[in-house]
């Protein structure tokens, strides 16, 4: 590798080109319309903000949603850890098929998603029991929908992962489990928070795959999105961006959360 | 704590990587496994550790078998190339892993971590994570992780191979002294016969899963069993079927008795010593090792015809010694 000296207008210019376009995308893609959510919700005042967000179908909805997206959450870390193990520790045939089923949820339009679970475990599906209209109904759109994030974040720090980390925590003493809980777990900690926080703010969000399956029943098995959907159809556009804020401050929080964890471990990993 | 090893064989795939090895490390010493890479060193290290397990053969401790005894059971310490180190602990956590694991009291480890430190001049590092160490005090640190757990033996896999040169060789002096003052059986893995002929007290060439020879350094310098040894341990000349080294050849300037004919092509002077390069009637080449007085009293130089007599080598016949 040479050390030669890089022209310094190029190394000073560079920074300040991409950091312009990056501000601009944000801005014109992101920060714009949430800002006019905000501001769709503040029209009101304080009062109306509040009124709109704590309205009971308002907070019944918003607790379901935050629930539900919790335990998809819980179960994806533990589905998702478990399933990239098995793509990079195991050998098995159809493997890469596996791997590339992985992200079909991704590819497929979520709406086709609720329909084809409603079709198979709803009312009139083949199977011997029957989630339609459930809350179970949801988790299992929302489980479907959100499978890839943590698989998809964990699976490139797993290959990546000394193995020989591993081998000196073996010869130390430490049994498999041991060598998993205290030297696998926490590299791999930041992996799997950053897919949770993404797995949580899309489930926060997500509309299509629940809207069929969920029946939409009010106080029961109606989420957040769906209610907003409803608010607009019914032209209150306010408290809709009322709620919207709340799921945005939730996903938010959670986000940095995420990011606090990754930094914290960063600090000392490489 | 002694080793034995008896006719392990381990093949990855259609590489055989060991073949009928046995090797005896006896107790308290500092034997190196030299080889070039791939020569199945590192494998046969890994089996003693339980890190592999051989496809035959078996692996004693003081006599005791311990095929399928897995590695945290072998009471065997071991350190990795590229430290293996523990990134999310701090240097005090990684040292304290196995006394932990064994949960010593916590007095207990701290005192003990706090003398390693001392002991691999890490004191003063302790809540430094291994990110924050040079590669140096990476190994120093993993070596007193390893030793942390008082292991009956001490393996080291390529333990310097990652560094740079001259914290190798203080490393080296420093691994030398400390199983002087620790005295636990250490077995080290080496593709540097230097480093193996200065630190190791055996040495055991390993070459395509296979031990050339085994026994301490002068006798592998001075006896070789196989040209491969006599060429590993050391720089080899070939005068017809005699493998000589470099400094065990004469230069005649008149044909002598059995000396063969030579053309100098170059000398060089370095420091004390002068090597000619030269090349015999048929083309072979031939370093030679002379000190400076005698090049410069001799007047050699390069085009100059003279004569090459060795005054001691070795002559292997289908792996049979005969030296004079």
């Amino acid at each position: 590798m040479s050390a030669l000296p890089r022209p310094a207008a190029i190394v000073v210019a560079r920074p300040a080109i991409a950091g312009a376009l990056a501000t601009a995308y944000l801005s014109l893609i992101v920060l714009i319309p949430l800002a006019a959510v905000v501001v769709e919700s503040s029209v009101d005042g304080w009062a109306g903000f509040w009124d709109a967000i704590t309205a009971p179908q308002a907070v019944a909805a918003l607790r379901f949603t935050v629930i539900a997206s919790s335990i998809v959450v819980a179960i994806n870390v533990v589905t998702g850890t478990i399933i990239a193990w098995v793509l990079v520790r195991d050998d098995f045939p159809g493997k890469r098929t596996v791997n590339a089923i992985i992200d079909l949820p991704f590819a497929l339009p979520t709406i086709v998603a609720g329909l084809t679970l409603l079709a198979l475990y709803g009312p009139k599906g083949p199977a011997p029991f029957d989630i339609g209209f459930t809350r179970v109904a949801v988790l299992a759109a929302l489980l479907f929908v959100t499978l890839p994030f943590v698989v998809r974040s964990v699976q490139p720090v797993l290959m990546e992962l000394d193995r020989e980390m591993e081998e000196a925590a073996q010869s130390l003493g430490a049994g498999g489990f041991t060598v998993f809980r205290k030297v696998i777990l926490p590299t791999l900690l930041p992996a799997i928070a950053s897919g949770a926080g993404l797995g949580f703010a899309r489930a926060l969000g997500e509309f299509g795959s629940v809207v069929l399956i969920s029946g939409n029943i009010p106080f029961k098995t109606e989420v957040a999105s769906v209610f907003l959907f409803g608010q607009i159809e019914s032209n209150n556009t306010r408290g809709a961006a009322a709620v919207s804020v709340v799921l945005l401050l939730v996903s938010f929080a959670l986000l940095l959360v995420v990011s606090w964890i990754g930094t914290r471990t960063d600090r000392h990993a490489r | 704590m002694a080793i034995e090893v008896r006719n392990v064989s381990k093949a990855f795939g259609d590489f055989q990587a060991l073949g009928d090895v046995s090797v005896v490390v006896p107790d308290g010493s500092l034997t190196a496994l030299l080889g070039p890479s791939g020569g199945g060193k590192s494998t046969l290290l890994r089996v003693i550790a339980g890190l592999e397990t051989a496809d035959a053969g078996e692996v004693l401790f003081d006599g005791e078998p311990v095929t399928g005894v897995p590695p945290q059971h072998r009471d065997v310490g071991f350190v990795f190339q590229h430290y293996a180190a523990f990134k999310h602990m701090t240097v005090r956590d990684n040292v304290a892993f196995g006394l932990k694991i064994r949960k010593r009291p916590k007095d207990e480890i701290a005192t003990r971590v706090d003398e390693l430190l001392k002991l691999v001049h890490l004191d003063g590092f302790a809540g430094r994570y291994p990110a924050q160490l040079s590669g140096g005090q990476r190994q120093r640190m993993a070596l007193a992780r390893a030793l942390a757990v008082e292991p009956k033996v001490l393996l080291l896999d390529e333990p310097f191979g990652a560094l740079d040169a001259k914290v190798r060789k203080e490393l080296r002096d420093w691994l030398r002294r400390l199983h002087d003052e620790v005295h636990v059986t250490t077995v080290f893995v080496t593709h540097d016969q230097e480093e193996a002929l200065e630190v190791a007290e055996q040495i055991v060439v390993i070459n395509e899963g296979r031990i050339e020879q085994a026994g301490s350094p002068d006798e592998l310098y001075e006896s070789p069993a196989t040209p491969f040894v006599m060429g590993f341990v050391g720089p080899v000349s070939q005068l017809g079927d005699q493998y000589v080294r470099p400094h065990d050849i004469d230069i005649h300037l008149e044909p002598v008795d059995g000396g063969l004919q030579a053309q100098i092509e170059h000398v060089a002077r370095v420091g004390f010593e002068a090597r000619v390069e030269l090349h015999l009637a048929d083309g072979a080449p031939v370093s030679v090792l002379v000190t400076r007085q005698q090049a410069a009293e001799q007047e050699l130089e390069a085009g100059q015809i003279v004569w090459l007599r060795a005054h001691r080598f070795h002559a292997f016949a289908e792996g049979e010694l005969a030296s004079a």
